[in-house]
């Protein structure tokens, strides 16, 4: 995503644009439609105001064609004309035929506050208030803090009152908007530590704001944070300020417009409802018809894998605050639903998905199916798909869908999906948090965990899952890359190819385990190996590895009992370990000591050798859950 | 780098784009009185698409001191010299 003030999840404009909209204009019989169909690239400034105007003409039949109209009134303590000019055609992608009315520059106050000012006669539905730090005594720094305090109450008070003023001289919500950061800073990083410099005051406006300036019905417009995404270096441009009082860099107008719409959208009910999924390519990594469970690339250890996880953890988080997932995907049903069932690091589940569609009809007779079988209409559905062509054809069938643009980097999706804002919420109700009633749980916990006294405390309160089995073709990608990559917490520093780990999985002699955790803020996947040659009485360990980010957490004593647990079934006496030095894995020199096993001797390579006497071994208590998938395999010769 | 003549070529469609106006004959004397929609909030969205063509930065005291589009052609040529 190179250019933060793109609207870079929708395609770029078509190269007749203008002759298009002078078409829309002049006959006054085409489809009005086509004007919906055309607003949804990425337009610029000039664009939407060409669009703007054939909206204007056109905007009859374009009420006629479904679009809400929405009628917004602004006042303003600076220029935002180039704004009013954006909106009408950004209206378009959300639903919205904006009708606007501007207050006469300086007149912010006079227009809200009097009742028959033109702005209240023009009988708004919306109000947008959009100050300026200059316009409410937050733009030079009040370096006492007594005075800065009650500068910011001044400038809320301030706002509160034009908001009061919205509602008793019109029926209009009022659209309050947090301020941008000035990009000058007087001492520098001490500005976040002084009361009363622009920093300060700005910020703690905003943090108020967001807590008292909304009544009931109104909304706030987050500035603030659109100026952090797109960058405040960007945003502001001191020349066109002074020269225009414009308030932000013209390149922003367009993002702007459209958050404004999501917002007017989001009020008449028009934001999107439902999330459908493709399955290949954009849930995982590969085709699963093609490569198999064990061949698709999902979870830690590849970048590829990474990024197909944090898509799925975004799809979950968005299903946790009510919007429905569906799955559209060209797949045998049988061979799509394998990862949900048996994949590991799958994070949604069969039970998260509301509908699930699997064959091989065309994706907009699906997506019709999906919008009827949720009873929603296909308005309220986004369609991501990592397939152009798949992309292109519902963008035809159905422009009503809304269908991200989102390349060929799985990494960009969950941001570019959120940059869209498609799920665009005003609050979040009692029926959104039944939905999202495992949430509401987690945080319960979370809530219950805030004070934490000692180590056993704090790694109770990880919530931690410990789940281990033999070695396996699921696992085997991952087991042989954390064997080859593994360098600090590593014993022996063994290396194997994936064949040589295959050929491990059904070796009677080999007693193997591949060790995972879980915790309260995710899945860290596998992170531990473990090999053991089994022998009669002693089994020799050739191979104890794990990654360094579950370090302390215990994991290596979880591991130690199933091994002794399995040692024993088996009837051996001893465990033995040797730790072969390298020149980065003395973080484990001691690891076997600590693990209650004694010294027998020092080996020709400067190694050590330990051993673990079995019968007097007691399992510790764990701070985790243990959860072993298997029953140790009983030595067949 | 780049003739007279070129850089008008160049600013032709950036004030047919941003006037909405079909076919702009271009004379060194043409003002915002020539054309109906130059007014000053569609001179400064001009003015910084000219900044984006020519990858260069006008000052405002410059741009005040602009009688004609020709001035602009010849500062621009000053500026990409």
């Amino acid at each position: 995503m190179a250019n933060p003030t793109e609207l870079s999840w929708l395609l770029p404009a078509p190269s007749d644009f203008r002759a298009c909209v002078k078409a829309l204009r002049k006959d006054g019989d085409s489809d009005a439609r086509q004007a919906v169909r055309l607003a949804n690239h990425a337009l610029d400034l000039s664009q939407l105001g060409q669009l703007g105007k054939a909206v204007k003409q056109r905007r009859d039949d374009l009420a006629k064609a479904g679009l809400r109209p929405a009628r917004l009134a602004i006042a303003a303590t600076h220029t935002l004309d180039l704004l009013v000019e954006a909106l009408p055609a950004s209206g378009l992608r959300h639903g919205v035929l904006i009708e606007t009315l501007q207050a006469d520059y300086g007149q912010t106050a006079q227009a809200v506050l009097d009742p028959a000012s033109p702005l209240n006669a023009f009988d708004p539905q919306f109000t947008l208030l959009a100050l300026d730090p200059q316009a409410l005594g937050l733009a030079q720094p009040i370096l006492e803090e007594s005075a800065a305090q009650q500068a910011v109450q001044s400038a809320i008070d301030y706002v509160v009152s034009l908001r009061d003023a919205v509602h008793a001289n019109s029926n209009a919500s009022a659209i309050l908007t947090t301020l941008p950061v000035p990009p000058v800073s007087l001492f520098g990083n001490f500005d976040a530590m002084q009361p009363g410099s622009v920093r300060w005051l700005v910020q703690r406006f905003n943090a108020q704001l967001a807590v008292h300036g909304a009544g009931p019905g109104d909304v706030l417009l987050d500035l603030a944070a659109l100026a952090e995404n797109v960058g405040l270096s960007i945003w502001h441009d001191a020349a066109r300020w002074h020269d225009a009082k414009l308030p932000f860099a013209l390149d922003c107008v367009p993002l702007v417009a459209d958050y404004v719409c999501r917002l007017l959208a989001a009020a008449r009910g028009l934001s999107r409802k439902c999330l459908v999924l493709d399955l290949d390519n954009t849930l995982w990594g590969g085709v699963i018809g093609d490569d198999g469970v064990d061949g698709i690339r999902l979870g830690q250890g590849s970048a590829d894998g990474e990024a197909f996880l944090s898509i799925q953890s975004h799809a979950r988080d968005l299903r946790q605050r009510g919007i429905i997932l569906a799955v559209c995907s060209k797949n045998e049903e049988d061979a799509a639903r394998i990862p949900f069932q048996q994949h590991d690091e799958m994070v949604l589940k069969e039970d998260d998905i509301a509908v699930f569609v699997a064959n091989w009809t065309d994706k907009a007779s699906n997506l019709r199916y999906i919008a009827k079988a949720l009873n929603i209409g296909t308005d309220a559905l986004v369609f991501l798909d990592d397939n152009p062509a798949e992309r292109e054809r519902v963008r035809q069938e159905l422009p009503e869908v809304a269908v991200p643009e989102v390349g060929k980097e799985p990494a960009d999706y969950v941001g570019l999906l959120a940059a869209a804002g498609y799920f665009e919420a005003l609050s979040f109700g009692e029926e959104d948090r039944q939905r999202a009633a495992m949430y509401a749980a987690n945080a319960q916990r979370a809530g219950a965990m805030t004070k934490i006294g000692n180590m056993e405390e704090y790694l109770r309160s990880l919530e931690m899952v410990c789940s281990m089995r033999p070695f396996d073709a699921l696992g085997r990608t991952r087991t042989a890359q954390l064997i080859n990559k593994s360098n600090q917490f590593n014993l022996t520093t063994r290396r194997y190819t994936e064949a040589q780990v295959s050929a491990m999985e059904g070796d009677p002699a080999k007693f193997t385990l591949q060790v995972r955790l879980v915790d309260r803020f995710g899945d860290n996947g596998m992170i531990s190996v473990i090999i053991f040659d089994r022998g009669a009485d002693e089994w020799h360990c050739d191979t104890w590895l794990m990654s360094c980010r579950v370090l302390g957490r215990r994991v290596e004593e979880a591991a130690l009992a199933q091994v002794a647990k399995a040692a024993v079934d088996a009837g051996a006496k001893r465990l033995i370990g040797d730790y072969l030095p390298t020149a980065k894995n003395a973080l484990v020199k001691d690891h076997f000591e600590k693990l209650g096993f004694a010294f027998v001797r020092t080996l020709d390579d400067g190694g050590t050798r330990w051993a673990l006497d079995l019968a007097g071994y007691t399992p510790p208590e764990l701070p985790m859950d243990i959860h072993v998938e298997f029953e140790p395999v009983e030595t067949a010769v | 780098m780049g003739s007279r003549e070129e850089t008008i070529e160049r600013l032709i469609p950036i004030m047919e784009d941003i006037f909405d106006e079909d076919s702009i004959t271009y004379s060194d004397a043409m003002t915002a009185a020539d054309i109906e929609e130059w007014d000053s909030l569609s001179n400064i969205r001009f003015v910084v698409a000219v900044e984006k063509e020519f990858g260069l930065r006008f000052t405002n005291s410059e741009i005040a001191s602009l009688d004609n589009v020709g001035q602009m052609v010849d500062l621009i040529l000053t500026k990409l010299d």
